[in-house]
C-alpha cells in the first residue's frame, strides 16, 4: 500500500464567535478528526451545516474562513506537514498540490475575467506549465468535461454561460494544475436536479481518469454514495461514523447515520378532492415587464380546501412567477385568479384587506423574511394588530398559542432572530403566516436551506397544522422528495407550461412524458451504481447543458 | 440597438440637459447679484446721466429673458462674449487662462491619482495594521486642514526657509521651457495633491475591501497568489467603477476648485481671473467663468459615469 495523500491526525478548528448580547470568545468547532486519503480514492465529509465538513476541506489547504483557525493537530500532504509549514510553502501548495470547488461557481468566477484566463492562472501562476500548455490542458479538460464548444467557451466572461456549464469550468480550474489532492465542497448542491447528475458524472469521470485523491464534500448521502469510495460522517464537529461506501448506505451503525439513511420516510396518503377549489389559476400568461417574451403561458391549477397542491420544477421554470401572479406582485397579461370565490384584482393595489389576510406566504430564506431588530413576539404579533386589532393580554395568550402550535413554547416570545437555528427561525416565519388565520398559504422553497433531518421537521409540522387549522397549501419545490411526501395534487412545470397536472398517485405514475421521466429519474437514490444506470436510461438532455 | 449603446447616449443627453438647466441657473444668480457694472466702472463720482448712457451702451436695459436667449445664442456657437470692463473678447483672454488652470491641474492629477489608488491598494493589503493606520492619518490629517494653511506652510518651509522651490508661482510663464514651468509650479501642485489625496484612497480602500468579501477573492487567494496578486488581478477590476466616480470628482475639484490655491500662489489662471471680474462685477467674464466650471463638473462626472457602465462586463459583453 502506497503512503496516503493526504493524513490527518488529530485536527482541531476553533472559531471566535460574537453572540448578541455577550462577549466575543473563542469556541472550538471541529474536536480532533483523523482519516486518510490514498492516491486517486475519494472520501465524502457528510453532515449537516455546522457539522465542520467545509472546515475540515479548506484545513486541508491551510485555510479558515473569517475568524477560523485552525488550533491543533497534523495535516500531511505528500509527507509533509503543512500546519507546520511557513506561508511561503502553503501558498506553493494552494493552487498547485492542492485546489479546491466550491459550491456556487457562479459566485467564486471573478465576472470581470475571461474564464480561461482564470482556468489556467493557477497552472502558470505555480510554474506548473507554460502558458500554452495550461491553456491546452484547459481546452482538454472542457472537452472530458462535456462542455459545448470546448475550444472556444474559455474566451467567454463567467455571466455567459450557465450555471451547470461553470460548475463544471470550476472543476477543470481545479484539475488544470495537475493537482495531488481536489477539494469539492458542495460542486453540485446549487444546481438543478436534471444538471446535477450530469456534474456529478463529468466529475466523477473526470476523477476517474486523472486519478487525483478527492475530498467531496455534501449534506446529500444519496449524492456522496454515487462518487465516494469511503464515507465519514460528522456531527457537531466530530466523527460519527467513517467506513466504506457499501457499508456506511447498506449497514450503518450508528444511530445517526441510520436517521440520514432513512430520511424523508414521511408517509401522507393523498386527500380526496371536495367542494369548491379556494384558488383556481384560469389561463394565466404572464411576463416580466421591459422582455419581450412570456414567463408563464396559459397556466390552470386548482387548490382545493385543506389540500396541498405541489407545484414542481426546475429554475426558470416559472414556478415562482406564479406565485408573483397569485399574490398581486406581477399582474398577468392574460388570465384570472378566483380566490374563495371571489374574482382577486390583479394587482395588489386593488386588493382588499381580507384578500390579504387570507392568503399568506413564507418564503425560503427565514433569515431575510424577519425584521433582525425585532423579537419573535413582535414578529408574529404585528398581524394579529394588523388583522384582528388585537393587543394587550388577547394578543400575548394568541402568540403564546401559535408558539406552542409550532412546537416552540412561551420562551421564545422575547428572543430576536438572530439567536434562532434556521429550522426555529423558519417556525417563527409559519407561525407568523398562520396568524393571519389564512385560507391558503404559498410556500415558496420552504425547506430547500434547510438540513434534511430539520426539513422533515417542518414538513411534518405543516402537515400537522394543515390537519388543525384546515388551510391549503401551495406548496412550490425543486425537490421531489419533499412533493412526495406533502402534496395532494402535483402540477409539474417545465419552460413555463403545466407540463403534467394530476393528483400525486396520477403524477408519480407511469406513463410519463419526456421531461417529467427525466425529472424523476433525476432524484439520486441512495444506493450504488444509481448513475451509471440513469444516464444509461436517459430519454432528453437536461436543460443545463 | 445594444443595451450599452443606449445606455450611453443615455448619459450623455442627460449631461447635455443639465449643462443646459445650470447656464440659466448661471445667468439667474449674476443678474440677482448686488452691485451694478456701470457704477463700478465709472466710480463713485459718476453723473446719473453718464451712468445712464454707459448702461444703454453695455446693453443693461434689454429684458432678462432677452439678454439670456442672446447669450445662450452666442454660447452655443462658442462666443463668450465681451468683457464689460476691458471691451475685449472673453473667449481670448480666458483661453490662455484655462489652459494655465488644466496646466496645474493636469499635474496635480498626474501625482494625486496614482499615488492615491497605490496608498490605497496597499492601505487594503496592510489592512487594520501600520501601514494602514499611517496612511489613514496621514491622508486624513491634510484632509482636515484648510488648504490655504497647507498653502501657506509649504510656503515657508519649502520656499522661503529652505529655499528649495519658488515660495509663489510669479515666476510662472506660459511660453517658458516644460521644466522650468513645473519648477514654478510645484508647490502649488504639492498642496493640490494634500487636499485631493485622502478622498480618493479612502474611497479606493473602502472600494476594494468590499469586494474582497466576494467568493472570487477566496478563489484566488487558494489558488496561491499572494495578497497584492489577489487585490490588483481580482480585486481592482471590480472595483474600478466607484474609484473612477471619485477620481473624476477630485479632477472636476482640481480644476474647479483651484480658485483659493491660485490666488495664495498668485497664479494666472482662471480662478485669479474670476476673482478679479466679481470685484469689478463684469458679468459676462463672470457667466463665462462659471458655464465653463460647470461643462467640465457636468463632463467630469459623465466620463465617471461611461466608464462605469464600460466596466460592467455584463453589459460589454451580453449573452
Amino acid at each position: 500500500m502506497s503512503d496516503p495523500q493526504l493524513k490527518v491526525r488529530d485536527l482541531k478548528i476553533g472559531a471566535t464567535v460574537y453572540p448578541p448580547g455577550e462577549k466575543p470568545h473563542d469556541i472550538e468547532i471541529v474536536h480532533g478528526v483523523s482519516f486518510d486519503l490514498e492516491k486517486g480514492k475519494v472520501l465524502g465529509l457528510i453532515g449537516e451545516s455546522g457539522a465542520g465538513k467545509s472546515t475540515i476541506g479548506l484545513a486541508a489547504m491551510a485555510y479558515g474562513r473569517g475568524g477560523v483557525k485552525i488550533t491543533g493537530g497534523e495535516v500531511w500532504i505528500n509527507g509533509r506537514d503543512v500546519l507546520q509549514s511557513g506561508t511561503g510553502d502553503i501558498r506553493k501548495l494552494r493552487g498547485a498540490e492542492v485546489t479546491y470547488v466550491s459550491q456556487s461557481a457562479a459566485a467564486s468566477f471573478n465576472p470581470a475575467k475571461k474564464i480561461l484566463d482564470q482556468v489556467v492562472e493557477a497552472a502558470v501562476e505555480q510554474k506548473k506549465f507554460s502558458r500554452k500548455e495550461a491553456e491546452a490542458r484547459a481546452r482538454d479538460l472542457f472537452d472530458k468535461l462535456g462542455l459545448p464548444n470546448p475550444e472556444t467557451i474559455g474566451d467567454r466572461y463567467p455571466h455567459q454561460v450557465s450555471g451547470g456549464q461553470l460548475q463544471r469550468c470550476m472543476t477543470a480550474l481545479a484539475l488544470c494544475p495537475e493537482p495531488d489532492l481536489v477539494v469539492f465542497d458542495e460542486p453540485t448542491t446549487a444546481l438543478d436536479v436534471t444538471t446535477q447528475i450530469d456534474v456529478l458524472m463529468a466529475i466523477k469521470a473526470a476523477i476517474r481518469e486523472t486519478g487525483v485523491a478527492a475530498l467531496y464534500i455534501t449534506h446529500d448521502l444519496a449524492v456522496v454514495a454515487q462518487v465516494s469510495d469511503d464515507i465519514m460522517v460528522l456531527r457537531h464537529g466530530n466523527m460519527v461514523e467513517y467506513g466504506s461506501v457499501d457499508q456506511i448506505i447498506n449497514a450503518p451503525q450508528e444511530d445517526y447515520t441510520q436517521a440520514l439513511v432513512s430520511v424523508r420516510s414521511i408517509e401522507h396518503a393523498e386527500k380526496e378532492s371536495a367542494g369548491d377549489p379556494v384558488l383556481s389559476v384560469r389561463n394565466i400568461t404572464a411576463r416580466y415587464k421591459g422582455t419581450q417574451f412570456d414567463v408563464l403561458h396559459n397556466v390552470n391549477v386548482d387548490l382545493y380546501p385543506g389540500q396541498t397542491l405541489a407545484v414542481v420544477g426546475e429554475s426558470g421554470s416559472g414556478k415562482s412567477t406564479l406565485a408573483r401572479v397569485i399574490t398581486g406582485l406581477l399582474p398577468p397579461r392574460e388570465g384570472e385568479i378566483e380566490f374563495a370565490g371571489r374574482t382577486l384584482s390583479p394587482d395588489l393595489a386593488g386588493r382588499s384587506r381580507e384578500d390579504l389576510r387570507e392568503l399568506q406566504m413564507i418564503y425560503q430564506m427565514a433569515d431575510v423574511a424577519m425584521n433582525p431588530r425585532q423579537t419573535v413576539g413582535t414578529i408574529i404579533g404585528r398581524p394579529l394588530e394588523f388583522y384582528f386589532n388585537m393587543s394587550g393580554k388577547e394578543k400575548r395568550k394568541r402568540i403564546i398559542e401559535l408558539l406552542d402550535e409550532i412546537e416552540l413554547g412561551e420562551d421564545f416570545m422575547d428572543r430576536y432572530p438572530a439567536e434562532l437555528s434556521g429550522g426555529q427561525k423558519q417556525r417563527v416565519c409559519i407561525a407568523r403566516a398562520l396568524a393571519a388565520k389564512p385560507k391558503m398559504i404559498i410556500c415558496d422553497e420552504v425547506t430547500s436551506a434547510l438540513d434534511p433531518l430539520v426539513a422533515d421537521g417542518i414538513l411534518k409540522l405543516l402537515l400537522n397544522l394543515q390537519k388543525i387549522e384546515d388551510v391549503a397549501f401551495l406548496f412550490i419545490t425543486h425537490d421531489l422528495a419533499t412533493v412526495r411526501a406533502i402534496s395532494d395534487t402535483i402540477a409539474v412545470m417545465y419552460q413555463g407550461k403545466v407540463q403534467r397536472y394530476g393528483s400525486k398517485t396520477q403524477v408519480l405514475s407511469p406513463p410519463f412524458d419526456d421531461y417529467t421521466d427525466l425529472l424523476l429519474s433525476s432524484v439520486p437514490e441512495m444506493r450504488l451504481g444509481w448513475l451509471e444506470e440513469v444516464i444509461s436510461n436517459r430519454k432528453m438532455e437536461s436543460a443545463g447543458n | 440597438m445594444p443595451l450599452i449603446i443606449k445606455l450611453l447616449a443615455q448619459r450623455i443627453a442627460l449631461g447635455l440637459i443639465l449643462l443646459f438647466l445650470v447656464s440659466g441657473l448661471i445667468f439667474a444668480g449674476t443678474i440677482i447679484l448686488p452691485g451694478d457694472v456701470a457704477q463700478s466702472i465709472l466710480g463713485q463720482s459718476a453723473t446719473p446721466e453718464a451712468l445712464a448712457n454707459l448702461r444703454a451702451e453695455l446693453g443693461l436695459n434689454e429684458p432678462a429673458l432677452q439678454r439670456y436667449l442672446s447669450w445662450l445664442g452666442g454660447l452655443v456657437q462658442g462666443d463668450l462674449g465681451t468683457a464689460l470692463t476691458s471691451g475685449r473678447d472673453i473667449g481670448e483672454s480666458i483661453s490662455q487662462r484655462l489652459s494655465n488652470t488644466l496646466f496645474l491641474a493636469f499635474w496635480a492629477a498626474i501625482v494625486a491619482v496614482p499615488l492615491a489608488i497605490f496608498l490605497g491598494l496597499l492601505a487594503v493589503r496592510f489592512r487594520e495594521r501600520w501601514p494602514d493606520k499611517a496612511i489613514s492619518g496621514v491622508t486624513l490629517a491634510s484632509i482636515s486642514i484648510p488648504e490655504f494653511l497647507i498653502g501657506y506652510v509649504l510656503m515657508f518651509f519649502f520656499g522661503v526657509k529652505l529655499g528649495w522651490f519658488y515660495p509663489t508661482a510669479t515666476a510662472f510663464r506660459p511660453d517658458a521651457a516644460l521644466f522650468d514651468k513645473l519648477e514654478s509650479i510645484a508647490l502649488p501642485v504639492a498642496t493640490l495633491t494634500l487636499v485631493v489625496l485622502a478622498h480618493m484612497m479612502r474611497m479606493t480602500r473602502a472600494a476594494i475591501l468590499n469586494v474582497m468579501q466576494s467568493a472570487y477573492i477566496e478563489t484566488a487567494e487558494l489558488k496561491g497568489l499572494n495578497g497584492l496578486q489577489v487585490i490588483v488581478r481580482h480585486a481592482l477590476p471590480n472595483a474600478i467603477a466607484p474609484i473612477v466616480n471619485v477620481v473624476m470628482l477630485n479632477l472636476a475639484y482640481l480644476v474647479v476648485g483651484v480658485v483659493v490655491i491660485e490666488v495664495v500662489f498668485v497664479y494666472p489662471g482662471m480662478g485669479q481671473y474670476l476673482v478679479d471680474s466679481v470685484s469689478k462685477r463684469d458679468v459676462p467674464v463672470v457667466q463665462a467663468c462659471g458655464i465653463i466650471f460647470a461643462a467640465v463638473y457636468i463632463g467630469m462626472n459623465m466620463i465617471a459615469d461611461i466608464v462605469s457602465i464600460l466596466s460592467n462586463p455584463r453589459l460589454r459583453h451580453p449573452k
